[in-house]
């Protein structure tokens, strides 16, 4: 296949239509875990794949890393196929389970060691690797230490650095952050972000952490029942929910400061006039809708807030109201994810019982319910 | 090469941490003693009993069996590693990494080799000191206890690669139990490790010919003999080594079934 050889240059992982059945075992029907999934990452992104517990993602992911096999589609990494030359693909890759992918009994070094020895690195090169990861991840002081007597957060920092021992061109990363109290995840960002930057390499993310997604990943698959239901930039895909929430506090006009009355009454001595200059005003901006003013308070909403906002304050200064203070609420994944799929995200979180590999897609009505 | 490597530094790993639990050490010393010990004492007077073909002491002729007893029973567990790393994501990271697979397979085999081989010594050093006395003259002693150690890696790179393959298979701990319990146990009675089988049933000196088990005891225990048949020997230690082959073959093969089902 000559085109996908040719589009390899800028796409590091390649995903098209994935299927993947589980048997159901003890009578059970078979468990649906792939239902046609396609995506496509483009080389030295973050690419984040977005869902609940048996969503797919970490299925994807096995199979993408040569663990486990497609029934059907294909997968490319590096431009290398998965099923067909499995052995090129995992020289290329690295790989960081779910699961605490070191070995307690051994120190952080010694593992560290042994997987850039497994990958092929010389025994000093190996040496020096390890060091710098160590010190990169602020674990020198525990270097040797035995893994079982490390936190939680230091454990997958350890983790994180396996998986970049040999500087591999494409990263998975499987939920790298689940487990984790919020200090050590905040901590663990900080890493991945420095890291990408540092090393330069494609990154494939699953989580089902809406904000890791937002602020880790350049792009977002949306993943529900083994299929992609929305792709794009985190902002992209916010963006199409017809944008940002703009909160404008006019401040009190002069003559009446102090007599303001509270939320849910209009401006008491500007009169309807003054309202609908204010808000005529501000629909006149230019992708600025749903202008509402009550109170002191004005509402509206703009495909990109950040974009309208000096408009609507030029216009309101135009209009000789003065303001108080502006803030942009931002859509978040959760929006997004509750109207593509139906169903909030914590729902169809609860639906998945356990978070095993895509062992269950069975999605209730309750969930679309909710 | 690559293959080679790997398993020089897989077995460094297990060395490492195994030395890392000296507990372990301790028990796997120990528990051969007490086999060698115990049967010793049990069964002591068997040897008068018309018909058994050994020339010496009773304890003269469990010594080997003792031997591959301890070395069979430990390489049963050998899956265990295997179970540990597949319960944490590090095999997960081996199998995605280009880590030679025959390398994770041999180097269990060599690690429980080594520990094997320890516990041989020990076994021989107690029953010396117990007045046991093999071969003839000092370099038939040698090279009698350098055959019985070939027996000894082999039987447990055989049975090292069954475990593996079943921990590979079916990811569980206690399909490990039911190895040791349901193989190794009947093998170990079906054998003359502890009994002369011209005094048991037929039936079982017919099985005890086709059990690598009694193929190990055999070939150690001619070969500390006071004048060895080295043709039995050898031709019991071709046996092993095949069967050994054979098996650990299989167990690399059990990591493509894996990926299949996975």
């Amino acid at each position: 296949m000559p085109s996908t050889r040719t589009s390899a240059q800028e796409t590091a992982i390649a995903a098209v239509d994935l299927r993947k059945t589980y048997p159901g075992g003890r009578g059970r029907p078979p468990v649906p875990a792939l239902d046609g999934l396609s995506f496509a990452v483009p080389a030295g992104t973050v690419f984040a794949l977005l869902g609940p517990n048996g969503a797919g993602k970490s299925t994807t992911a096995r199979i993408l890393t040569t663990l486990s096999r497609a029934d059907a589609g294909t997968a490319h990494v590096a431009g290398i196929d998965v099923a067909r030359d499995p052995e090129r693909v995992r020289r290329t890759i690295g790989y960081v389970a779910q699961k605490p992918v070191t070995d307690p009994l051994d120190t952080g070094r010694e593992n560290l060691v042994l997987a850039g020895r497994l990958q092929g690195l010389g025994a000093r090169t190996a040496r020096t690797r390890a060091a710098e990861l160590l010190d990169r991840f602020a674990l020198a002081d525990a270097a040797d230490r035995l893994v079982r007597t490390y936190s939680g957060g230091m454990a997958r920092k350890l983790d994180v650095a396996m998986g970049i021992v040999h500087s591999p061109r494409v990263l998975f990363l499987d939920e790298p952050t689940t487990g984790l109290d919020p200090e050590a995840r905040a901590g663990m960002w900080a890493e991945i972000e420095r890291m990408t930057a540092v090393e330069s390499m494609t990154v494939l993310l699953t989580t089902h952490y809406l904000d890791e997604a937002d602020r880790l990943a350049a792009n977002v698959a949306i993943v529900d029942r083994g299929r992609v239901v929305v792709a794009g930039t985190p902002d992209a895909l916010k963006d199409e929910l017809r944008g940002d929430g703009i909160v404008v506090e006019l401040a009190a006009p002069a003559p009446a400061a102090g007599s303001a009355g509270p939320p849910g009454e209009l401006v008491p001595d500007a009169g309807p006039a003054l309202a609908d200059r204010v808000t005529d005003a501000v629909r006149a901006c230019s992708g600025v809708r749903e202008v509402h003013l009550r109170g002191r308070t004005l509402r509206a909403r703009a495909e990109s807030g950040a974009a309208a906002l000096p408009a609507v304050l030029a216009a309101l200064d135009a209009a000789g109201v003065p303001v108080a203070s502006a803030t942009l609420a931002r859509p978040s994944l959760d929006d997004v994810y509750l109207r593509r799929t139906g169903r909030t995200f914590a729902a169809a979180q609860s639906d998945a019982p356990g978070s095993s590999a895509g062992d269950d897609t069975e999605a209730t009505a309750a969930g679309v319910a909710a | 090469m690559t293959a080679v490597v790997h398993t020089g530094l897989l077995t460094a790993r297990a060395l490492r941490q195994g030395a890392r639990i000296p507990v372990f050490l301790v028990m796997n010393l120990v528990q051969p003693m007490i086999w060698l010990l115990l049967f010793g004492q049990l069964f002591r007077s068997v040897v008068e009993i018309p018909g058994f073909s050994a020339a010496g002491s009773y304890l003269e002729f469990i010594t080997p069996g003792v031997v591959m007893m301890t070395a069979m029973f430990g390489a049963a567990w050998a899956g265990t590693a295997f179970v540990q790393d597949m319960d944490r994501g590090v095999m997960d990271r081996f199998l995605t990494s280009p880590t030679s697979r025959g390398a994770l397979v041999a180097s269990t085999m060599v690690y429980q080799a080594v520990v094997a081989v320890g516990q041989a010594l020990v076994v021989l050093a107690v029953a010396w000191l117990c007045g046991a006395r093999f071969g003839s003259t000092p370099a038939e002693t040698a090279l009698g206890v350098l055959a019985l150690l070939l027996a000894v890696v082999l039987l447990t790179a055989l049975f090292s690669a069954l475990s593996n393959a079943t921990a590979l298979l079916t990811g569980q701990q206690e399909a490990l139990i039911g190895i040791s319990q349901l193989v190794t146990l009947p093998l170990m009675f079906l054998s003359s490790a502890v009994m002369d089988t011209r005094l048991s049933a037929d039936w079982v000196a017919d099985v005890a010919r086709y059990n690598p088990f009694d193929w190990a005891v055999v070939a150690g225990r001619e070969a500390l003999a006071a004048s060895p048949d080295w043709g039995v020997v050898w031709g019991r230690l071709g046996l092993l080594a095949l069967a050994a082959l054979v098996v650990g073959r299989l167990a690399t093969l059990a990591f493509r079934t894996r990926q299949r089902s996975a």
